[in-house]
């Protein structure tokens, strides 16, 4: 051991430095989100449906972000970030030629593979901001749509304002074997859509619950929720996944920050079995 | 002087007080930054060190629960003491480090650099058989995975360590519960047993690596009998039988995660400062956060990475709040972390048995005690 450890790893390259890349184009999606989309045209290292950057703010700060776009267009970067903290708000004032630090992609992905494999439905159930980490996977079973079964979108938002991607919403459900069911928490003039808990939409899709991946991502309470609930139906437990999120300063399994008992969301996840998570879960303040 | 058959690598030799000033001048001569322990801040504590007669001669630390003092020993031992609030960690895995700095150009465009790794190599003096095992499980941590830390990697790489085997276990200890020690078995250039007594004060020196073997071709020795062995193995023998703690470890890790809602956590709670002082000093504890300046001029940028702890309420902030937002669930993660998850994440536990969260918690909680009581109490505590 004395000697075991060489210099070669210091010449290897620094997981903690960020490359500089160019904000390309910004679109306001609601009132406090908006996805952004950066300029790694030379030599992007490509991602997997439901892995994440670090994104970095000059002088202000770094914080996780799950990539939100195309996995088959990478040059395209693309995120979609809500304006809540120290880091992100300034990210979501981020202007086209506006320069970010990313660092990434990190992380498991949704198993997409294991989906086309099995040939099975995939249902996918995403509350507020959590239809950004899986709108990749929308992305890629729209592009590759001979290898899935019928691919069912469920989404609730706090309000019809909180809406992400509406046009797209609009636009998926007009594809052969795509199913979007939408819900809010709280209505608004105008909203004639339904009210009430993501839970409520299982009831208005007709999937054959044995043969169906699951993919939640939303507040930790609605996942466990959804869990619940396809298990209900159903759906196998090793076949219901969740996005976990943890405070992260790394995103290598260096810092420590995100661990989740023997888990580290950074490496380990983001994207987990929910059979393996919803135990965890259980614990307080685990 | 020398054989060349003793001074080799599995050989070993005999060197006096001088020999060790000699070992110590040869490997500053040789380039390296050479640390070692020092009476400072009234403790023993490791620091840069240019000759032998820095070592704490004389001086132990006698250790309890909450409680380190200083006191002489009355013999001139060099290595007569256990451990201080220092671990080489200090310098592995450095407690403040810029991690890298970056510029805006007027086109808006960035460049980031990091510093470059500092030139010299460290030689560490005196390093105990517990903290080689901490050193080792950092290196799994830090530089045994797929990302590695760079500037762990340069710090550590080519450190040159002489270890010594403990003679005088701290009342905290408990390296023998945890298989660590107190002989060091390997991971070492050269290893030091102080015999001392009847009238001698000479160190046998272990030959652990070929580089050990040619610095000690410029310290005067003489080969080592089957004597100097046996004293050494002696002295081994003694200090395992002198542990001021245990820890039963059977089954550790099922018993901690299947005990995460025992009672005993509200009760440690109760005493818990969450003052993270035993992070600190622990020497496997590597968790870090970054901060990220900007000068006033905005025009120029760097993160800083420093030690962190989960017994912070910022640790685990997440919009809105912390998850671990109590001192319960706070102590619990560290001491399961430690003991029981530290075996799915690095193939170890993550605790060496050096007893220096027992010494440095100021309300003198005992981790040893704490696993006893969950133990002893585990069926009243299964829900």
């Amino acid at each position: 051991m004395a000697a075991g450890a060489d210099t070669a790893a210091a010449g290897a390259a620094d997981p903690m430095m960020p490359r500089f890349l160019r904000v390309r184009r910004t679109v306001r999606e609601t009132h406090d989100t908006v996805t952004l989309e950066l300029d790694d045209s030379i030599d992007a290292p490509g991602f997997a449906p439901g892995q994440f950057n670090m994104l970095y703010v000059f002088g202000a700060g770094e914080v996780a972000v799950s990539i939100s776009g195309p996995p088959a267009r990478p040059q395209n970067l693309v995120h979609t970030i809500r304006g809540v903290g120290a880091v992100t708000a300034p990210l979501v004032d981020a202007r086209r030629g506006s320069v970010l630090g990313v660092r990434g992609p990190y992380g498991s992905a949704w198993p997409l593979d294991e989906a086309a494999r099995a040939g099975c439905d995939l249902l996918l159930m995403a509350g507020g901001i959590g239809l950004a980490p899986l709108r990749p996977v929308i992305y890629e079973v729209l592009r590759r749509r001979r290898e899935f079964g019928n691919l069912i979108i469920l989404y609730g938002a706090r309000t019809p304002a909180d809406v992400l991607y509406r046009k797209e919403l609009a636009q998926w459900r007009t594809h052969p074997g795509v199913t979007v069911k939408m819900i809010v928490d709280h209505a608004a003039a105008g909203w004639s859509g339904r009210v009430g808990v993501i839970t409520d939409l299982l009831g208005a899709v007709e999937f054959d619950a044995a043969e169906t991946i699951a993919m939640t991502c939303g507040p930790e309470v609605m996942m466990r929720f959804s869990y619940r609930e396809l298990l209900r139906r159903g759906v196998p437990p090793e076949r219901v996944y969740m996005s976990m999120e943890r405070n992260m300063k790394c995103a290598v399994g260096l810092c420590g920050h995100c661990q989740l008992s023997p888990i580290f969301i950074c490496k380990d996840g983001p994207v987990l079995r929910a059979d393996r998570v919803d135990p965890l879960l259980g614990v307080r303040e685990l | 002087m020398d054989t060349q058959g003793a001074a080799a690598p599995g050989g070993a030799v005999i060197i006096g007080l001088d020999g060790l000033d000699a070992l110590i001048k040869a490997l500053a001569a040789g380039g390296y930054r050479v640390i070692g322990p020092a009476l400072g801040d009234g403790a023993i504590i490791f620091d840069e060190i240019q000759s032998a007669a820095q070592l704490p001669a004389g001086w132990t630390d006698v250790q309890a629960p909450g409680s380190y003092r200083l006191e002489q020993r009355g013999d001139g031992a060099i290595f007569g003491f256990a451990v201080g609030p220092h671990s080489w960690k200090k310098f592995l895995h450095e407690p403040v480090l810029r991690l890298w700095r970056a510029q805006r150009q007027s086109d808006g465009s960035v460049s980031a650099a990091a510093d470059p790794p500092p030139a010299a190599r460290f030689a560490f003096i005196g390093v105990r058989s517990c903290d080689l095992h901490a050193v080792a499980i950092q290196d799994q941590v830090l530089i045994g995975g797929a990302d590695k830390d760079p500037h762990y990697a340069a710090r550590r790489g080519g450190a040159f360590i002489v270890a010594v085997n403990c003679t005088a276990p701290g009342g905290n200890c408990f390296c023998v519960s945890m298989g660590t020690g107190p002989r060091v078995e390997s991971g070492y250039d050269l290893a030091l047993t102080e015999l001392l007594g009847d009238g001698r004060h000479e160190f046998v020196v272990e030959i652990g690596s070929a580089r050990g073997a040619a610095v000690m071709q410029q310290v005067a020795h003489r080969p080592a009998q089957e004597t100097h062995r046996r004293a050494a193995a002696e002295v081994s023998a003694r200090a395992a039988s002198q542990m001021g703690r245990e820890l039963d470890t059977t089954g550790i890790r099922e018993l901690l995660l299947g005990n995460l809602e025992h009672p005993r956590w509200d009760d440690v709670a109760a005493r818990c400062l969450a003052c993270a002082n035993c992070t600190m000093v622990c020497p496997t504890c590597f968790c870090t956060t970054v901060e990220d300046h900007a000068d006033l001029t905005g025009g120029g940028a760097e993160r800083v990475r420093q030690w962190d702890s989960c017994y912070t309420l910022d640790f685990s902030h997440l919009h809105g709040g912390s998850v671990r937002s109590s001192i319960k669930s706070r102590y619990r993660q560290w001491l399961t972390h430690k003991l029981a998850t530290w075996f799915d994440q690095f193939g170890s536990s993550g605790c060496v048995g050096c007893g220096r969260c027992i010494t440095w918690c100021p309300v003198g909680i005992d981790l040893t005690e704490e696993v006893a009581a969950i133990r002893a109490g585990q069926e009243h505590g299964k829900r």
